[in-house]
């Protein structure tokens, strides 16, 4: 059983051997069922109809354009996103406001909201029968059923990611690096470029990679604020919802192999990047991850 | 550089941190904010600083009003207790940093030769290229050292400087701060709670308590006089003997303390160290009995009860047969006598 | 009175409301509006029909059988990953994250072709009479699926730093194993298992790409609440769109008040000062 053999130490409590067996073998088969064996039908059904057809599928014009509309979301809402969250922990972290807790939640909040819900919400802003709809109409500026709705749908959705693996880590270290910066006679830009930025910079990576696969797999808000036109605003998500409702199961298939491809990828930096500490912040106060903690020196 | 401070204040939601501290600081001095937690030493030290903002009061650096003025600008050098040393830097790069930022252009030349010189000082050559994490705790405070004083501070403020260090770290690491010292003639601030190190090491002591100065002086004044029983209990090993006073004498139960008392009648405290009492069989004294002896190397401390209830701690000879259950005299040569506090 | 110290408060705070005010603060209020325009009895005509209610019960009952699941594979889970060593842990480890990486859409057609008649496991439940997709079963098993990583995650960085010195504690005053796990290990779990599960519910409650391909989507037995909404925009009632809407909205912010509370109390265990 144990691979340290030299060295024997009292069993602690579940360490019997049969407990163990069993329990290993509980997660793997319940885990090869529920995790491996998806991603294993994806890439069978994906060649089920051969390489041909496969490489037909992607190079398929509405396949391209699906494709290059997912990358141009991310490509615009992901920085954006970056951008916020670098603000909003700065803002929480190395300040005390009132209403600090308040923001945290209101940051939070897409987090635990339905993506219908989101899109729904997003219609009654943009849509003609929304806010600002009659006026968006009468300069002719679409925002829904074109990119520009795609995008702030994906952002809205993906609006914590950023933010939640940020501010842990820079609530756990503190403020007195920035303090002993200014104190040295760095101005704000340079106390951040030079001194918070690379302590965070692999928390920052990972926030980025997860926000990113989130934005390329977003599937419910963009359902309703893109109008689902096949050819010119469908992501790749919902391409592949076409296609699998259009009974090309095998299409549906092949395009959905490169995003499962691209899932792996973000696992596999995900891994890297916690090697590197990213992730472990967020980790530590997972159970918390909600709550700013107070601390007055 | 002088700095003053005037009726300073600060409040933390509903905590008065600070109330009313005034306080001059001479050129070229090295002062201790000596007091325990919660006394408000290190905000004093931190709105010096200006990594704090006064709520009310100014301070004063040499004869410009630096109240409202920034941190960045003040020209303090901070140590940070814990050292804040920036851990994705060499040493070389924590030192120069304050060197690259600062409004003065120097080359490139001008700051290696300048960190070189700053590592020379704290004795660190040849580890400049190394990383925060792989030196020493005692090390890294010396880089901290270094880095503070790279910005030519007109002040140097510490804020409990060797307290993450081992008892002999911190011995070495203060001599050697007094040499520093010494040599630059910086105006210096640093803040602790251990009296020790406060009387070693500063010209000055200041000694606060929940927001206040109590007493200020050089070491000899606070440890030969001091103003109030706070002070003699927190300075070091005190004794505490309840009397009474009467007409001018002072008595412990039916004995009569020889001290001089000008003060009104009625119960006061008698403070005396442990090495101002002696163990008598015979002579007038305080009646007490021995409770325990402790041996330890080079000393014998007696512990001893009196009549009253009171507990005496004090020294006897190594070669002494005192034991356990003895009965005797505990004769004080030395006190200060305080009137009794009125029960808080 | 307050100054501050470091700089940059102004623009951090600035860019930070402006994008929360318009990305996030501006639909949600948007929808809350529409939603309150519609007048109480038009409201609650909307929201407690019959299909609707239906959609309620599927999805609340799916989501809680569901997280049960996820409760005891998701513990077992983090006990394993953190206690033993096998090989091929780290891989387990990273799979784990899996649901959360890969798209509600591509969870959905993959499960469904897994589940489905002629599918790999659908077709050896069909030996013994169990239907999965098109079923209830399929919707729970598409929230089981998306929902893992959230107990797991939360519990294993407790379990990580669960002090051996109770554990050592329990043995030596002669507890058996299961006593100890029950009596010392579990109690300590517990405010983070809840804070994951509330997590995890609350996922599920709004999952919608994973579920819609599997379910069959028969109003009345397999369709969940998000469905209806969108069905209800496809025909143009935006009313009944925005007011089923502001239910899932409203329970959001009850499962968001909820977890913030149970992840403060855990925090009261899992920090060490």
């Amino acid at each position: 059983m144990s691979a340290i053999s030299s060295r024997r130490k009292p069993p602690r409590v579940g360490d019997a051997p049969w407990v163990r067996r069993s329990l290993i073998g509980f997660v793997l088969i319940i885990g090869a069922f529920l995790v491996v064996a998806p991603l294993l039908v994806i890439a069978v059904e994906a060649f089920s109809q051969g390489l041909k057809a496969y490489a037909a599928t992607i190079n398929h014009p509405d396949t391209r354009h699906a494709i290059m509309l997912t990358v141009i979301t991310a490509l615009i809402a992901v920085p954006i996103n970056t951008l916020f969250g670098v603000a909003a922990a700065w803002a929480i972290t190395k300040f005390d406001f009132w209403g600090k807790r308040f923001l945290l939640v209101i940051v939070e909040i897409p987090f635990s909201i339905s993506p219908i819900v989101a899109g729904v919400a997003y219609l009654f802003v943009y849509g003609l029968q929304g806010l600002f709809g009659p006026l968006l109409d009468a300069y002719e500026i679409k925002i829904l059923f074109a990119l520009p709705g795609i995008v702030i749908a994906s952002m809205f959705v993906t609006a914590p990611f950023v933010a939640r693996e940020l501010i842990p880590l820079m609530q756990a270290q503190g403020r007195d690096l920035e303090e002993a910066a200014t104190s040295l006679g760095a101005s704000g830009w340079r106390t951040f470029f030079s001194v918070t930025l690379p302590n965070i910079k692999w928390a920052l990576l990972y926030g980025v990679v997860l926000c990113n696969a989130r934005v390329m797999g977003e599937f419910g808000a963009v359902s309703i604020v893109s109008g689902n036109i096949r050819g010119q605003t469908n992501t790749l998500p919902l391409h592949i919802e076409l296609l699998y409702h259009d009974y090309q199961a095998a299409g549906a298939f092949a395009s959905a192999s490169i995003l499962a491809a691209l899932a792996v990828i973000t696992i596999i930096a995900k891994v890297a990047l916690e090697r590197r500490g990213a992730g472990r912040g967020r980790k530590k106060l997972s159970a918390a991850n909600a709550v700013a903690t107070e601390t007055i020196s | 550089m002088k700095i003053r401070l005037q009726n300073v204040v600060k409040t933390f939601d509903t905590f008065r941190a600070v109330r009313d501290v005034s306080l001059d600081i001479e050129s070229g001095e090295l002062l201790a904010l000596l007091g325990p937690s919660g006394s408000g030493k290190t905000t004093i030290l931190r709105m010096v600083a200006g990594l704090e903002y006064t709520d009310g009061g100014q301070i004063y650096f040499g004869e410009t009003d630096a109240t409202n003025i920034p941190v960045r600008d003040r020209g303090v050098g901070f140590v940070f207790q814990h050292y804040a040393l920036f851990p994705h830097m060499t040493l070389n790069e924590n030192i120069a940093f304050g060197l690259k930022v600062s409004r003065v252009k120097r080359n490139r030349a001008e700051i290696d030769a300048r960190v070189q010189e700053l590592l020379r000082l704290v004795r660190l050559e040849g580890l400049g290229d190394r990383f925060p994490a792989q030196i020493s705790g005692g090390q890294r405070q010396r880089v901290a050292l270094a880095r503070a004083l790279s910005v030519d501070p007109k002040v140097l403020l510490l804020d409990e400087p060797f307290g993450a260090l081992d008892a002999n770290v911190r011995r070495d690491l203060r001599r050697w701060l007094r040499e520093i010292h010494d040599e630059l003639g910086i105006t210096t601030i640093f803040v602790t709670h251990d009296q020790e190190e406060a009387l070693d090491l500063a010209d000055r002591v200041v000694i606060l308590n929940q927001g206040e100065i109590v007493q200020q002086g050089t070491p000899k004044e606070v440890c030969r006089q001091p103003n109030s029983a706070f002070v003699m209990t927190f300075l070091g090993d005190t004794n505490k003997v309840s009397g009474i006073a009467k007409n001018g004498k002072v008595y412990v139960g039916n004995t009569e303390v020889q001290f001089a008392y000008g003060q009104a009648d009625g119960p006061v405290e008698i403070y005396a160290r442990p090495a101002d009492l002696e163990w008598e069989d015979l002579h007038d004294g305080i009646p007490a009995q021995v409770t325990r002896v402790l041996d330890r190397a080079g000393e014998r401390r007696v512990i001893a009860t009196t009549r009253e209830g009171d507990l005496l701690e004090f020294d006897v000879p190594p070669e002494s047969s005192v034991e356990a259950g003895d009965n005797g005299h505990v004769v004080i040569r030395r006190a200060k006598i305080f009137p009794a506090a009125a029960r808080a | 009175m307050k100054r501050n110290v470091l700089p940059g408060l102004k623009l951090s705070l600035g860019v930070t409301l402006l994008y929360v005010g318009i990305i996030v603060v501006l639909p949600l209020a948007a929808l809350v509006f529409k939603a309150a325009s519609l007048g109480p009895a038009e409201y609650w005509s909307i929201i407690s029909s019959p299909r609707a209610f239906a959609s309620y019960r599927v999805t609340v009952l799916c989501a809680l059988a569901a997280t049960v699941f996820n409760v005891i594979f998701g513990l077992a889970l983090a006990w394993v990953l953190t206690r033993y060593r096998f090989p091929g842990w780290r891989l387990v480890d990273a799979i784990v994250d899996l649901p959360f990486a890969l798209p509600t859409a591509v969870a959905g057609i993959a499960l469904t072709a897994l589940f489905a008649g002629n599918g790999w496991f659908g077709s050896v439940l069909a030996e013994v009479g169990i239907k999965v997709a098109y079923t209830p079963l399929g919707i729970i098993v598409a929230m089981a699926f998306t929902s893992l990583p959230f107990i797991v995650r939360t519990v294993q960085p407790v379990l990580e730093d669960l002090d051996p010195a109770l554990e050592e504690a329990a043995q030596s005053l002669g507890g058996s194993d299961l006593e100890i796990f029950r009596k010392v290990i579990l109690p300590l779990l517990t405010p983070a298992l809840l804070a994951g599960l509330s997590l995890s519910f609350a996922r599920s409650l709004g999952e919608f790409g994973a579920i819609i391909f599997i379910a069959g989507n028969q109003p009345f037995s397999t369709e969940i609440t998000s469905l209806l909404i969108f069905i209800r925009l496809e025909e143009y009632d935006y009313q009944a769109a925005a007011a089923i809407a502001s239910v899932l909205l409203i329970t959001a912010f009850v499962m968001l008040a909820l977890t913030n509370y149970l992840q403060a109390r855990a925090l009261r265990y899992t920090v060490r000062s």
